[in-house]
């Protein structure tokens, strides 16, 4: 067992084992901050979509949570101007590249990134950006699931649960820079690929990238 | 291990090395430049005119390879000794030149000075390189040897003191060499500065077996080259610097990461590993002293974004090339998860001369936080263009007028480029800022690792700074929210200014976009690639303004802001030079006989403006597009 230490997160004192990441130890006492690509068993630490910023007493920048091992006295502050800035620039670029429907879509109400909106204040709209292309095919070769890139924000949950809960290995990372997807080997659709729809990505996925066929 | 037995082993190669070197002392040698870049000015062509040349006169002289000595500019180079004679050094060399130098100079005594560039000793005859600014705020640490030695022959380093180091490092305790590179303060030359004793001394403390030490010769920055010339030029320091590296922190296996393009450096690389292996230098027991280490080339072939420490790791693993989290750090977890020390190419060149000559000794050049040398890639509109090495604290003033010459055409100078992509935009007043780590960093640049463009009145700024982003946003893996959406964002903004599309409020937006991807991105080239916008919003804001208030370029750069006109005045109607220079038959003959441009045909070529000789001049761009109504109408 590791060291029992304490820490203050918004001026609660909570105890934590020591070397714990940060974001787990704040989540797992009920205090919220915004993520998306964090898997908790994953060692291999994603740290890709910049959502959980948070000011640590003594660091001169905002760090992520996600990667911070918490330490004995550390004081954690999950909201500053700093961070608020950061969250709402990171959000925004992630809904410049999503397609906004959340009206007629199948997560709404328990999409997560409404999640962080509602959380944090944040629009659910790009103001000050332009709005990108996204890929209009949706792969529906499943039986049980649809896979519509367009809503996809590349966290890599899935392809996580795929390969080592699953352990299927039916999709991964591909290409680079804007291009960047989840696909299966050779891009074939899911129905050609190993998957065997056994739907645990679609659990894992935060928002409607990987949704269920509605009966 | 056994002091005295790792002293006669390098004795007894060293006298070796300079029997063989001595040898060729006695009669004249050519030693020609065929790193990459005399290679693509012809030097192989040269080289067989004067093997041709030789033979044909019947003298007994040899034709030998060397790398380059950084006078890019004058390619193909060649330096000829001659027993009787200083070393002296050509350029601009020909076919013609090499057979005229063969039977003037070699077969008779008239070492040709019309044609000589430099004499590389003191004599009474011809200047020596410290007769010329250049040669006055050059210090060559690293470049010492690169082009006055075959990279191709390991002798002709041994001769030179090379492996000198090695032996010495071998006698001493791995904690004293950690000792000495941290005391040497040098500081890691493939962009951050870290310090390298405290990175060495990091690995050795790690647990875990095997330890590598890997070089980083990716070196992807478009238009820098140090790194593949030190490779092609003198691949042994570097590969030495690695044997101490392995010896202070306990590693047995090394690798030369160093990008597929680069062919030349792989051929010597693997040249000169093979021979340090067959003279006792690398494999079991080096020098006898019980050292065992080993280096292999690992050829990338990937983005940009390999030369990221961990994504380099990652490619090396056969994994995508795509940066990690960091902490851990490579020193304590690298490849295959093991401690490994990365350091670039000019690092581990400084290391062999660390060792020898003692931190003191490197401390005294340079300053005290950054001490040393930098070494440049001097490009752009800069005339003498070429691989420079300065002391540290050197200004950029004299970089670019003194040891650069200046810029040509007499134009204005308009802004230099530091520090690759990801560097800014430094203006004239940041001319005499000292070249060092910190107070580049202070300016918004970088030192990077060593690209340094020069710019002059004819460049948009906000074109360059478009330019640089387009290349990072290309480059950037997609992995983090920031890099890969925000570059993006940011190019559309600058993309819409220099077409004269843009608004007052995308300033700020790019500001706050440009702070918040410098401030939220995963690896450094999120964090770096708004450098050249931050730089140039801060020093050059007034060109941003004129894009987007009065739809002008300044500099008559961006196309859609610009119109080619012939001022009748000064067309000389019987000249038809620029009707039968464009591709789009856009310029014609007017019935007066004048020239002009038809503007819905013409595709901004340049082509006319260029060939309209000097002594009319009659071609100017004028910007904003709508100053040719004005004109059009005083004409009629
Ligand atoms: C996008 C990117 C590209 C890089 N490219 C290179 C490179 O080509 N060569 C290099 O030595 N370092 C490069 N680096 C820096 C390396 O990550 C690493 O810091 C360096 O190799 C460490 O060596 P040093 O301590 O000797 O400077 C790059 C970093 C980034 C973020
Ligand atoms: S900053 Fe850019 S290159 Fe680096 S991890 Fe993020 S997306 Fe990839």
């Amino acid at each position: 067992m590791s060291k029992m230490i304490t820490l203050t997160i918004d001026g609660r004192k909570i105890t934590a084992s020591e070397g714990e990441k940060l974001l787990w130890v704040a989540l797992e006492n009920g205090i919220y901050i915004p993520n998306l690509c964090a898997i908790k068993e994953n060692n291999r630490l994603s740290a890709s979509c910049r959502l959980c910023f948070v000011e640590v007493e003594g660091l001169a920048a905002p760090v992520t949570s996600c990667t911070l091992p918490v330490s004995e006295g550390m004081v954690v502050k999950t909201r500053s101007p700093r961070v608020d800035r950061l969250v709402q620039t990171a959000f925004e670029l992630l809904l410049s590249h999503h397609r906004l429907e959340c009206s007629s879509c199948s997560k709404n109400g328990s999409c997560e990134l409404q999640k962080i909106a509602k959380e944090r204040g944040l629009k659910l709209r790009v103001k000050r950006f332009k709005p990108l292309d996204y890929e209009t095919e949706v792969d529906d070769s499943p039986k049980t699931f649809v896979f519509d890139r367009s809503k996809c924000v590349l966290c890599g949950r899935c392809i996580w649960i795929c390969r080592n809960i699953a352990k299927v290995g039916a999709i991964g990372f591909s290409r680079r820079g804007l291009e960047r997807v989840v696909s299966t080997f050779g891009d074939v659709p899911l129905a050609e690929s190993p998957c065997t729809e056994c739907g645990l990505c679609v659990e894992a996925c935060p928002g409607a990238a990987l949704a269920r066929v509605q009966a | 291990m056994n002091s005295a037995s790792i002293g006669d082993f390098y004795a007894e190669i060293k006298s070796k090395a300079d029997a063989k070197v001595d040898a060729l002392k006695e009669k004249p040698v050519v030693w020609i430049g065929t790193a990459t870049c005399g290679k693509a000015a012809g030097a192989m062509e040269v080289k067989e005119a004067f093997e041709e040349a030789i033979k044909n006169s019947g003298l007994d002289a040899e034709v030998k390879e060397v790398g380059c000595m950084g006078y890019c500019y004058a390619e193909p180079l060649v330096i000829i000794s001659k027993p009787g004679f200083p070393d002296i050094c050509y350029g601009y060399l020909d076919e013609g030149l090499a057979n005229r130098l063969v039977e003037d100079f070699l077969m008779n005594d008239d070492p040709c000075f019309e044609y000589a560039l430099v004499a590389l000793e003191t004599n009474d005859y011809f200047p020596t390189f410290s007769d010329f600014p250049r040669g006055v705020y050059e210090e060559k640490i690293i470049l010492e040897h690169c082009g006055f030695i075959d990279p191709g022959d390991i002798d002709h380093y041994i001769a030179r003191e090379g492996y000198a180091s090695l032996a010495k490092t071998l006698r001493m305790q791995p904690e004293e060499v950690i000792r000495e590179m941290k005391d040497s303060k040098l500081r890691g030359r493939g962009g951050a500065g870290f310090p390298t004793g405290v990175k060495w001394e990091t690995c050795s403390m790690a647990a875990g077996e095997p330890k590598y030490v890997i070089c980083n010769g990716d070196e992807g920055d478009p238009g820098a080259f140090m790194d593949r010339n030190i490779l092609e030029s003198n691949p042994h320091q570097v590969i030495e610097g690695m044997i101490i590296c392995a010896y202070a922190v306990g590693a047995s296996r090394g690798y030369l990461y160093i990008r597929a393009e680069y062919p030349q450096a792989i051929l010597r690389v693997k040249q000169a590993i093979q021979q340090a292996r067959e003279k006792g230098l690398l494999g079991d027991s080096i020098m006898g002293s019980g050292f065992n280490f080993d280096l292999e080339i690992f050829q990338g072939s990937g983005a940009f974004v390999c030369g990221e420490e961990t994504a380099l790791l990652s490619s090396m693993e056969g994994k995508m090339g795509i940066p990690q989290q960091r902490p851990p750090h490579p020193a304590v977890s690298g490849l295959r998860g093991k401690p490994t020390v990365l350091n670039n190419v000019k690092t581990l060149c400084y290391v062999p001369p660390i060792i020898r000559k003692g931190a003191d000794w490197f401390k005294s050049t340079g300053t005290p936080e950054s001490p040393g040398t930098a070494v440049f890639s001097l490009v752009g509109k800069v005339n003498c263009t070429g691989l420079v090495e300065v002391p540290m604290g050197t200004t950029l003033r004299n970089v670019i007028f003194d040891v650069g010459e200046g810029i040509p055409e007499e134009k204005g100078f308009r802004a230099v480029q530091i520090g690759g992509p990801s560097g800014g935009c430094l203006p004239e007043s940041a001319l005499d800022i000292p070249i060092d780590f910190d107070s580049l960093q202070e300016a918004g640049a970088i030192m990077g690792s060593g690209g340094l463009v020069v710019m002059d009145e004819d460049d948009c700024m906000v074109a360059v700074a478009r330019y640089f982003l387009e290349f990072t946003q290309h480059e950037s893996c997609g992995k983090c929210t920031f890099c890969r959406l925000g570059t993006r964002q940011m190019l559309d903004l600058l993309t819409k200014i220099t077409k004269g599309e843009g608004e007052l409020s995308h300033l700020e937006i790019l500001r706050e976009l440009a702070e918040d991807i410098k401030g939220g991105s995963l690896c450094n080239l999120g964090k770096t690639a708004p450098n050249p916008v931050l730089t140039t919003l801060r020093y050059f804001k007034d060109e941003y303004e004129a894009h987007i208030n009065k739809r002008t370029c300044p500099a008559k750069m961006c196309p859609d802001l610009i119109v080619y006109y012939i001022a009748p005045e000064k067309c000389s109607k019987l000249c038809n030079v620029c009707v039968g220079s464009c591709p789009t038959e856009a310029v014609y003959t007017r019935e007066d006989g004048l020239k002009a441009i038809d503007q819905e045909k013409c595709v901004k070529c340049n082509n006319c403006l260029k060939t309209c000789p000097p002594e009319y001049n009659a071609v100017v761009k004028l910007s904003p597009p709508e100053l040719l109504k004005e004109k059009e109408g005083n004409l009629s």
